[in-house]
């Protein structure tokens, strides 16, 4: 394509989901004012739930969902050797999700639990990076389609591709919003990757992190200002547990 | 022509999720016709256990992109039954509006991204961009429509933000409701392109009696609540639903089946329309009039057009319940609770039919117990039965190979399978 006298070549794309409820795909066919000029910048090659044609030479693989059977990951290192962009996409793909609250319980006892006496394969839940490398990640759960036509347009023309490294108190605090800890709440905003405008938290519910730590945070300021506050520790660790994003800070 | 062959469809595309199907033709007959599904678990009646009914419609959600809110208001809806807690007559008005938002977006994604291209005869929705801008602009714009509906109800399209045990933690703001009315006025002629296109489609004229199950009540279409009804007489109350489903297992597939008087039944748009056409907007019935669809209709097809005229429905409700929600004060949104034992079944009529989360509590309120039965689930005995059927229709009527895999392929979207969250 051609803009301001520059040419453009469209990225060939693909889509594929594993262990996820498929919103962050969907995501994809969302914002549809802007969905014709966005799917303008892209030649989508294989996008099973949009597309029956299926093409196997694409460059970008977005990559949704976490893995937890063995065909995952044979699926997975086939569209590693083709990507030469492999994009983690949500919350399942970069951070294993809410699929991680499994792990709690052994694979037996899920199965039995849900299906019996049958026999189902099922593997602890993992994020994608712990399976192939990751040149990309896109948090949130579901991503922020905005953001993903940045990232996309970033992509196009060659820029430098960025989330925004400060939490989402930021975009909380610039939305004018009542901060929950003054309501009695705790909220993950103060240690969250902002980028999703304080969606959650402007519609007066806790942060619940999806989009993973933000860049520098103060893990110890914030365990203190909850103990200080006198606020509930299992619902601290419901909360830092839920999308298994701050398994290296949790205590 | 081919007298022997096997169709095989590894993961059939334009549906949402993993599944197969197999078809089996030797001289001519069909020896075997095969729906599975072989989607990854994620064992959410496992990650619900322990977890505080705060959480709960926050992951429950999580179980589907489509249908987040029906998800997020049957747990709701159980917890609150469990803990007996009642939810203010706003917020109750509110989930509804939300409920619609959520039906016209997946309905639309459907009608115009996953089925249409059958009937159009291309691969997907993008090259009837070239070819039928108005009629993919119609279907953006409707679709558009019920994300914005959800946005300003739920404060997000997918994964609602405001839904919450007791009512709702913020109200929707009234002057986005404004704007909301004046959206759907203005797109609601849409709906009568979006008719006058599918009009125009051939529907296969297939038709194989089943049984239909949807939620009832005596005084609307169905949504959110109410009791458990089959178009072969059976009724039950909301609790009852283990009765209603009779659930089992089958090897080939990591999503249930389930069963009530007869080998297979059906849920969805066209079981709600078999079993309450009574109660729909009489613009909805004038457009299902119109495509010759009368209860109790046993063609799997006009699934999709039950959905079209259940969006005809949707928003003329939806208009109705904005303007009564302008008048109200806005203020009392949620009712405080105390966490309780107990234990509930909360039913939703979401997208693709009757959606069941059973859950029991202790004292804190959080979950001891959790089962889901989702309405694909419920739909995979009788999607299974329909191949099977269709590709004997077909072999009798001297269709080819190519022509049995593309009615098969059909007749499954036509039931807008929603994979994921059957194996949630």
């Amino acid at each position: 394509m051609n803009q301001q006298g520059l040419r453009f070549e469209k990225l060939k794309i693909a889509s594929f989901d594993f262990t996820c409820c498929e919103g962050c795909q969907l995501q994809l066919a969302n914002r549809e004012s802007s969905l014709a000029d966005f799917l303008r910048l892209l030649d989508i090659r294989n996008f099973r739930e949009i597309s029956s044609e299926r093409h196997e030479d694409y460059d970008i693989a977005l990559v949704e969902g976490s893995i937890s059977r063995s065909d995952e990951v044979e699926r997975l290192l086939a569209i590693r050797r083709q990507a030469t962009v492999l994009v983690a996409f949500g919350t399942c793909a970069c951070f294993g999700g809410v699929n991680s609250l499994k792990n709690r319980v052994s694979g037996e006892a899920a199965v039995s639990e849900v299906y019996g006496d049958m026999e189902v394969e099922t593997l602890p839940v993992r994020r994608i990076s712990e399976v192939v490398k990751v040149d990309l990640s896109i948090p949130g759960c579901p991503v922020a389609k905005e953001e993903v036509e940045r990232i996309i347009i970033s992509l196009v023309t060659g820029s430098l591709v960025t989330l925004p490294k400060y939490p989402v108190c930021v975009e909380c605090k610039a939305a004018l919003n009542t901060c929950l800890f003054e309501l009695g709440e705790i909220c993950l905003g103060p240690i969250t990757r902002a980028g999703c405008h304080a969606v959650c938290t402007t519609g007066k519910t806790p942060c619940l992190g999806c989009r993973g730590p933000a860049e520098e945070i103060n893990m110890e300021a914030f365990l203190h200002l909850v103990g200080e506050r006198g606020l509930s520790r299992s619902d601290l660790q419901e909360k830092l547990a839920f999308y298994n994003a701050f398994d290296a800070f949790t205590p | 022509m081919k007298r022997d062959y096997t169709i095989a469809i590894h993961h059939l595309t334009r549906v949402e999720g993993h599944a197969n199907i197999t078809i089996t033709v030797r001289e001519g007959q069909l020896i075997e016709a095969r729906w599975a599904v072989v989607e990854t678990p994620r064992f959410f009646e496992v990650m619900l256990k322990g977890m505080s009914a705060e959480r709960v419609p926050f992951l429950t959600s999580r179980i589907c992109g489509i249908c987040s809110i029906s998800h997020a208001l049957a747990s709701i809806r159980a917890l609150e039954r469990a803990m007996h807690i009642m939810p203010p007559a706003v917020a109750e008005k509110t989930r509804l509006l939300a409920m619609h938002g959520e039906t016209l977006q997946s309905h639309a994604l459907h009608l115009f991204f996953l089925a249409v291209p059958d009937f159009a005869g291309t691969a997907s929705i993008l090259p009837l961009m070239e070819s039928h801008p108005d009629i993919v602009r119609a279907g953006l714009q409707l679709k558009e429509l019920g994300n914005e509906i959800s946005t300003v109800t739920t404060g997000r399209c997918t994964h609602p933000v405001s839904l919450v045990v007791g009512g709702l933690s913020k109200a929707p703001d009234k002057a986005k409701l404004t704007a909301l009315q004046k959206m759907i006025r203005e797109r609601k002629p849409l709906l009568e392109t979006a008719c006058a296109f599918f009009r125009t489609l051939a529907i296969p004229e297939f038709s194989r009696e089943t049984e239909f199950i949807s939620l009832s009540n005596s005084t609307s279409y169905p949504s959110i609540g109410g009791d458990l009804v089959s178009s072969d007489g059976i009724k039950r109350d909301e609790n009852e639903y283990l009765l209603m489903t009779n659930e089992y297992t089958k090897d080939f597939s990591t999503s249930k089946f389930t069963r009530l008087s007869r080998e297979t039944s059906a849920a969805g748009a066209l079981a709600r329309f078999n079993n309450s056409s009574a109660f729909l907007h009489p613009e909805a019935l004038k457009a299902a009039e119109s495509f010759g669809l009368r209860p109790v209709c046993h063609n799997p097809f006009m699934n999709n057009i039950a959905q079209l005229v259940e969006c005809v429905h949707i928003l003329e409700d939806a208009e109705m319940l904005i303007d009564s929600l302008l008048d109200s004060e806005l203020s009392a949104i949620k009712t405080p609770w105390k966490a309780q034992a107990g234990s509930a079944t909360g039913a939703v009529e979401a997208p693709r039919g009757i959606l069941y989360h059973h859950m029991e509590t202790d004292s804190e309120g959080r979950v001891v117990k959790a089962d889901c039965i989702i309405p694909t689930t419920q739909n995979n005995a009788n999607i299974d039965l329909d191949l099977k059927a269709i590709a004997e229709w077909a072999l009798e009527k001297g269709k080819n190979d190519r022509e049995i895999e593309k009615l098969c392929e059909m007749v499954v979207r036509s039931y807008d399978p929603c994979i994921s969250c059957s194996v949630h």
